[in-house]
């Protein structure tokens, strides 16, 4: 891991190469090159941007999250509460999701300041549990058990209406997408996000270098509840509907294990692990429900007995040069 | 025509039934070579930590540059100028020695909280950072991983991020602690050539570092100061020679 | 009167499920949130041992005390030991891993419905004290019992015994007890089967009061980490008390204000956590 690296290829870092916009043309090729599977490739995106969101806060900052997830379901609630009495635009609707998200993420910023690993677990897993609690007993706002039903969308951008075969969700989610992690990518090759991965690798020597460890911890929080927010209004928007589970730790560990599997602190390890995942999902589950936790649980179990490190694809990619 | 750039008062830490910094007052001048000896636990890096905000003082105020710091947070006492370097190597691990410096460098100059620019663009920032790995040895290496690097290279580099806070003063514990003796001249050659207006507080165990470096010295022992003075004078104390002695150790003439 | 009496019940209750999990954390320092499922185990254990063997309910715990523990012996041997060094995450994540993959394999044995346990015919039913002012659950007069003594023999083993000084000796620091010639790892061990099996006749008990299903361990970690974080980690009186504390709260707090329901004690965790963060898992001394 001590390949030196060329002074070219560290300054060429956080730029776009050819291989992404290969990849990126492909992806949004996907749904008119497959019109029947546009529906997993706007699933595999809502939950990359999920993914992407929580890579900020867990890889790239060292917080330690199980209630990511509170944001994800904040978002797809506001959203869908918004087009269902306000307005049925999806664009104003997603804005709304990334709003709240983010006030939301700004006062729970404030439960993770101070603990330890673990007390960030439990702080972010309690928040997560409280909205369930809410959520299901504010049922006559949110349809309680049942989920929030009926949510029907306007056209996106007043042109493109949402079409049975879910092409728009999919270009739509895609776009959405797209455009978050380019804004993310800029963060993380920012001096900013250079202090963040000082505030996870050495929180001490952070603030002895003049880094206020706690207002990085607040706003790259806050930031990255807006962006899980925006995933949580795609995923509201192109269901047409919102329910419980999505506050459930199963969401946020998803997450964690989409990192895990695609590897922290890179932002394609979200795309990637998302999309690993999906797609196992999907084929596991065809035989039944309960053999994909089992899997999970399994594939989790032997990945820590072994080493987290050891699978890590995001390695292979910085011994080449600084990827995203 | 010498101001006090840091002064400590009264300066007590108690952890419950232990007192680790007893009474300790502490002044530093400007352009200042002072040196903290002291046997092993007599508190020299818990005074560290209370100079710097690392931990809190049960009593006792400090000053720096005039204005009273005592109740700033650790890193705002660096944006004022104070700075350290710690005795175990505190570095981020996942980043290489230029890495590192850009983003100490951006971070003193204002612009940690750039968002919009890519790490590495700034020419200014990138000349400093230059400059720093050639002061320090370090242009090598610069892309190399930190936790590859050999401990003498890391101890440079743990003093590099240092001096790229562009401190007024700077607390140095151990500097050379650990070093191995080929790594120990560049690291003692960089150290006798810091800026002359940067007042620095050395703590160090090696005598011959101490009295080749130091221009006054305070003897530290039980977290409460011993006695202090020029080099001379503390070679020639028989309190002093007494503390050391007992430990086995001997102080030049 | 009956709320405080049902209160204590649960608390108890939650007490014998979480007092293994609480040794361990500060015994082996790890994380362990697979814990809920040696109580399941236990649960359905004596389960299957009534429904399909008939066995009375009283013999089952004890049974489903042992299988509990022998498995938390097998468990710690074979998959917990290599994960004591690793950093937090990883523990939690395995540990999730394995209540996963508890979850999974009890919901394919077993189905997911409610196992519904049928007490003796002694255990049910009510004694009314004082006009109804307190009405008392045999059943959940049984657990008070059950947990007291548990409790009382507990405290006995840890204060009385050299196992227990041993055991008292590793938390305080592991390196040193080793030194002293204490097989830490033994201690290790039995600790972490008594902490399950104890789990496991905590699932064997409650499976009347809180109900038995897959989603057992998932349900209820929460409320065994709030007791854990809340009493501490170094003491049995500690957990007791938050144990009793959480008890009483959630009852009192879904007779009250059922439309909050659990969300008082979420919120109860998040201030005490903000309140107290350093509180947590901190291990005196040295390791």
């Amino acid at each position: 891991m001590s390949t030196p690296v060329s002074p070219s290829d560290w300054r060429a870092a956080g730029r776009w190469r050819w291989p992404e916009g290969l990849l990126w043309l492909l992806a949004f090729a996907l749904p008119a090159l497959w019109p029947g599977h546009a529906l997993i490739v706007n699933e595999i995106a809502i939950v990359a941007l999920f993914a992407v969101s929580l890579d900020l806060v867990l890889g790239y900052t060292g917080i330690v999250t199980l209630g990511h997830a509170a944001f994800l379901g904040f978002g797809a609630y506001c959203a869908a509460l918004f087009a269902k009495h306000i307005h049925p635009d999806p664009v104003l609707g997603l804005a709304v999701g990334v709003v709240a998200a983010t006030l939301l993420g700004a006062l729970c910023s404030l439960t993770i300041l101070r603990g330890s690993d673990l007390t960030r677990l439990m702080v972010t897993l309690g928040v997560a549990l409280l909205l369930l609690e809410l959520a299901n007993k504010l049922d006559g706002l949110t349809g309680g058990s049942d989920g929030l039903q009926g949510v029907v969308m306007g056209p996106v951008l007043g042109r493109f209406e949402f079409d049975l075969y879910g092409q728009t969700a999919a270009w739509y989610s895609l776009s959405v997408l797209l455009l978050l992690f380019a804004l993310a990518r800029r963060w993380v090759h920012s001096p900013w996000g250079a202090t963040l991965m000082a505030v996870r690798d050495n929180p001490l020597r952070a603030a002895a270098i003049g880094i206020s460890v706690p207002q990085r911890l607040a706003a790259v929080y806050t930031l990255a509840a807006g962006v899980a927010g925006a995933a949580g209004a795609l995923l509201a928007q192109t269901t047409g509907f919102a329910s419980l589970d999505v506050f459930a730790l199963e969401r946020s560990a998803d997450a964690v294990l989409m990192l895990v599997i695609g590897g922290v602190g890179w932002l394609y390890g979200g795309v990637l692990g998302a999309v690993v995942f999906k797609l196992l999902h999907d084929l596991i589950s065809a035989w039944t429900p309960q053999y994909w936790t089992f899997w999970m649980g399994l594939f989790l179990v032997v990945l820590m007995l072994v080493g987290r490190e050891r699978l890590s694809p995001a390695r292979w990619w910085r011994a080449r040069g600084e990827g995203a | 025509m010498s101001e006090t750039v840091l002064q400590a008062q009264g300066l007590v830490k108690r952890f419950g039934g232990i007192t680790a910094t007893d009474h300790v007052n502490l002044s530093l001048q400007r352009g200042a070579r002072h040196a903290l000896i002291g046997p092993n636990g007599a508190g020299k890096t818990t005074l560290i930590n209370l100079l710097t905000g690392v931990l809190a003082p049960t009593e006792g105020r400090i000053a720096l540059l005039g204005r009273d710091i005592s109740d700033l947070p650790a890193h705002a006492r660096v944006a004022r100028g104070l700075v350290r370097t710690f005795q175990i190597n505190q570095l981020f691990a996942s980043m290489s020695p230029l890495q590192t410096l850009a983003m100490v460098v951006s971070q003193q100059r204002g612009l940690g909280g750039r968002w919009w620019q890519r790490l590495g663009q700034d020419a200014a920032v990138m000349a400093r950072c230059e400059a720093l790995l050639a002061l320090f040895r370090l242009t090598e290496v610069m892309h190399q991983n930190t936790a590859a690097l050999p401990y003498g290279k890391r101890r440079l580099l743990e003093m590099a991020i240092a001096l790229a806070c562009e401190p007024k003063v700077l607390l140095l514990d151990e500097p050379v602690a650990g070093v191995p003796a080929g790594e120990r001249e560049e690291l003692l050659h960089t150290v006798a050539n810091l800026p002359a207006d940067v007042s620095v507080l050395l703590i160090e165990h090696d005598m011959d570092l101490v009295f080749e470096f130091a221009r006054r010295i305070t003897v530290l022992v039980n977290g409460a100061v011993l006695t202090e003075g020029t080099p001379e004078q503390i070679a020639r104390d028989p309190q002093v020679k007494a503390v050391y002695l007992g430990h086995g150790e001997e102080l030049r003439a | 009167m009956t709320l405080l009496f049902d209160g204590i019940a649960y608390g108890m209750l939650l007490f014998i499920l979480a007092v293994g999990l609480s040794v361990t954390m500060g015994l082996m320092n790890f994380i362990n949130l697979a814990h809920g499922a040696f109580a399941m185990v236990g649960g359905y254990i004596t389960v299957v041992l009534m429904q399909r063997w008939d066995l009375p309910f009283l013999l089952c715990l004890p049974v489903a005390f042992a299988g509990a523990a022998l498995l938390g012996a097998a468990l710690e041997r074979t998959l917990y030991r290599p994960m004591y060094r690793k950093p937090h995450l990883d523990q939690v994540l395995f540990s999730i891993g394995l209540a996963f993959m508890a979850v999974a394999a009890v919901d394919y044995a077993m189905g997911s419905q409610q196992q519904i346990i049928q007490l003796p015919e002694w255990l049910r039913g009510r004694t009314e004290l004082w006009d109804g002012a307190l009405g008392m659950g045999h059943y959940r007069l049984f657990i008070i019992v059950v947990c007291a003594l548990l409790t009382l023999v507990l405290q006995w083993v840890l204060t009385r015994t050299r196992f227990g000084s041993r055991l008292r000796a590793s938390v305080d620091d592991a390196r040193v007890a080793a030194g002293l010639g204490i097989p830490v790892n033994r201690v290790f061990a039995l600790t972490f089967a008594v902490g399950s099996g104890l789990a496991g006749l905590g699932g064997a008990l409650g499976a009347e009061v809180l109900g038995l299903d897959p989603t057992f361990p998932l349900k209820f970690m929460v409320y065994f980490l709030i007791v854990v974080a809340v009493g501490g980690t170094s003491s049995v009186t500690g957990p007791l008390l938050a144990a009793l504390l959480l008890g009483l709260a959630d009852v009192a707090g879904k007779y009250y204000v059922p439309k909050l329901g659990a969300f008082i004690v979420y919120a109860l965790m998040i201030a005490l956590l903000m309140w107290r963060p350093q509180g947590l898992f901190v291990r005196k001394g040295a390791r």
